[in-house]
């Protein structure tokens, strides 16, 4: 059985990004100044990180007035009622705004199984998954998938308990390191893979000048996105594109009812680990908000426009009062995810685009909160749609079902985070709608629509 | 969409345990069952609709009760239209894309004897079910919010004819005439509903 090795980190970080919903308030974070803060942007890919998120700024007045941004929370001023007027009639564009990266990574997956056959070979399995599922037994094969589901999970754990630890003890450096090197990996290999693979589908010849060009650039320009500043949009794409890249390999290399069972594991895992007060997660999110430290922006998807983001560089006093964490503070709705690194570099990228000149703190209230979603929650929602689309008797409608169960649930998890306020698991909600309509549209609704179709009957 | 995808899912569910519980070998009884199933399907719809109804009539209670001036940022008429296109939507889209997907592949319409017009029939049966979906949910919401029962007896029983009308199937002119005679007057009726009148119509068209 060929394995395959990985020679870097990189391969367990994507499954130990988790993803949490996070009620923003990120502490605003004035303490940029060394540049390991940047680190940890980047390794999110790997790791779950949960976030928690403290709720909304008038209940954390504590968190806003952080001294670095040196803009007093006023938002005891605003009523309880108005504050919930906010957060419904900010929900629904943030709905939007998280429902669009996600069609769109489910999007990229989908039609990448569907058409290039590397992906849906099966190539060998990850060291992480030792246990084959060619077994003759059913009972086997189940074991089989149990049991690489434990090791897998375990691997996860491990890792995410890891980076917590690096994270308490402070050596942002190593997180770095790791971060960098993960999404180097990502944005350069697989991309090279993926190319290739494209390329032999569609029958279309490249020679390898123009390959080294075109994938140099979009590696270089995707770790200059992610890692350091760039446009929000480029940044968003760059971040669903290898969010898409490792839900495929994922696809590819996990036997199938692992898959199922480890999708199964992790959603619960998640739910334990943001919710519980020992949770990895959970204390990670906790460290942050009492350093007044973003999470890790490089493992965060973020869609805010103007969300304030700790300032990167202190020298510029005057776009403070724009870019304060009233708005973190003020977020309903953070779901983090997104590399880390992509916080310190957004509040760069922020100050030079101010919609609106904000100069005042009372502007601050109407600005636009963001929400962030975490990696690792994209990565899994695509992995469960593409296995859908990968496995279901080629059947579009188990595709269409898994995808609309999976933005309910988001949608139901939005929801949930407007009510407490805190960080919350984005998977296990939408995980779950998402098997149970896998299972039982394969099993019973794909029969039914074919015969009535073969009828032309309609319903 | 979702509240569609799972009444299709129950009506299924239903179905299935009917054929697996049945002789699967005798035809007219798997007929029978399969327009049992249908009719099923089409009544767990509308029941689905209407607990969509109550559900967003909660939601505007809600809205209501927290915005300021005291009426909501969305209509129910908006959240009736918003419900039609969801529906109309998903069903739609269950019925035509695994036909796309085949349409894309090689093939011939019909060869074994089936008619030949079967992409193009379905194609405008999908579309006329979408746009009654859609006029069905303006109908039926204004049914429950004015509290007119015969309005929502007559959608379900439109929806009924509708889907009884494709047991005509192959015979397209059973099945197509009268789902388009009833999309019109539905249409009509919905628009009249939302206020619309023969004078705005006239000016729409004349563009004053």
């Amino acid at each position: 059985m060929i394995t395959f090795m990985n020679n870097s980190d990189s391969e367990e970080e994507p499954c130990n990004e988790r993803t949490s919903l996070m009620s923003a308030e990120s502490p605003p974070v004035p303490s940029y100044q060394d540049g390991l803060q940047a680190s940890e942007a980047g390794e999110a890919q790997a790791h779950r990180k949960r976030r928690t998120g403290s709720s909304r700024s008038p209940n954390n007045i504590a968190d806003g007035e952080t001294s670095d941004t040196g803009v007093p929370v006023r938002e005891s001023a605003t009523s309880e009622n108005e504050e919930e007027e906010l957060t419904l009639k900010y929900g629904a564009k943030h709905v939007i705004m998280l429902f669009v990266p996600v069609t769109l990574c489910m999007i990229v997956v989908v039609a990448t199984i569907k058409s290039v056959r590397f992906y849906t070979e099966k190539n060998g399995q990850l060291i992480y998954t030792p246990f084959s599922e060619d077994t003759p037994s059913v009972g086997q094969r189940l074991l089989n998938s149990v049991l690489n589901t434990i090791i897998m999970i375990s691997v996860i754990v491990v890792m995410t308990v890891f980076l917590v630890l690096l994270y308490k003890y402070r050596c942002y450096k190593f997180i770095h390191g790791w971060l960098i090197l993960s999404s180097l990996m990502l944005l350069f290999l697989f991309t090279y893979i993926y190319l290739g693979e494209v390329l032999k589908t569609y029958n279309v010849a490249m020679d390898y000048p123009t390959l080294f060009l075109v994938i140099w650039n979009f590696g270089a320009v995707g770790m200059i996105c992610i890692h350091w500043k760039g446009p929000l949009q480029l940044q968003q794409a760059y971040l669903i594109m290898i969010s898409a890249l490792m839900a495929l390999v994922f696809i590819k290399y996990l036997p199938e009812w692992s898959a199922w069972v480890i999708l199964g594991a992790i959603s619960i895992y998640d739910l334990m680990a943001v919710l519980c007060p020992k949770g990895p997660l959970r204390m990670l999110v906790e460290t942050a908000q009492e350093r007044n430290e973003p999470i890790f922006p490089a493992l965060i998807y973020s869609s805010a426009m103007m969300w304030t983001v700790g300032m990167a560089k202190p020298d510029t006093p005057a776009r403070r009062p724009s870019q304060q964490t009233r708005d973190a503070a003020e977020d309903g709705r953070e779901d983090h995810g997104s590399p880390s690194h992509a916080d310190s570099q957004m509040s760069e990228t922020r100050s030079p685009v101010p919609t609106r000149p904000i100069t005042s703190l009372d502007e601050l209230e109407e600005e636009e909160r963001g929400v962030k979603l975490g990696l690792g929650d994209f990565i899994f929602y695509s992995v469960l749609v593409g296995k859908a689309a990968a496995t279901a008797s080629g059947d579009w409608n188990t595709t269409l079902a898994c995808f609309v169960a999976i933005l309910i649930g988001l949608c139901l998890t939005l929801l949930l985070l407007a009510v407490f306020k805190k960080a919350l698991p984005a998977l296990p909600i939408s995980i779950t709608f998402g098997l149970v309509f896998y299972f039982s549209t394969d099993n019973l609704v794909r029969p039914f629509m074919d015969t009535l179709a073969s009828h032309q009957l309609y319903i | 969409a979702f509240f569609w995808l799972v009444s299709l899912l129950l009506s299924s569910l239903i179905w299935f345990i009917a054929v697996k519980a049945s002789d699967s070998r005798d035809v007219p009884l798997q007929k029978g069952l399969l327009i049992f199933g249908v009719m099923f399907s089409v009544l767990l719809q509308e029941t689905f609709r209407f607990l969509y109804y109550k559900l967003l009539r909660k939601a505007i209670e809600g809205l209501v009760a927290l915005s300021e001036d005291g009426c909501s940022p969305i209509s129910i008429q908006q959240m009736a239209y918003v419900a039609g296109v969801g529906f109309g939507l998903m069903s739609g889209a269950f019925s035509m894309i695994n036909l796309l997907a085949d349409a894309l592949g090689p093939g011939t319409v019909g060869i074994h004897g089936d008619s030949q017009l079967y992409f193009l029939t379905s194609a405008f049966m999908t579309m006329v079910l979408i746009f009654l979906h859609t006029f069905w949910g303006i109908l039926f919401f204004h049914g429950c919010e004015h509290r007119r029962w015969w309005e929502i007896t007559a959608v379900v029983v439109m929806h009924l004819a509708v889907s009884g009308s494709t047991f005509c199937n192959p015979l397209y002119v059973g099945s197509l005439v009268p789902s388009y005679i009833l999309m019109a007057v539905a249409a009509a009726w919905a628009y009249l509903l939302s206020g619309g009148s023969a004078q705005n119509l006239r000016r729409f068209l004349l563009c004053k």
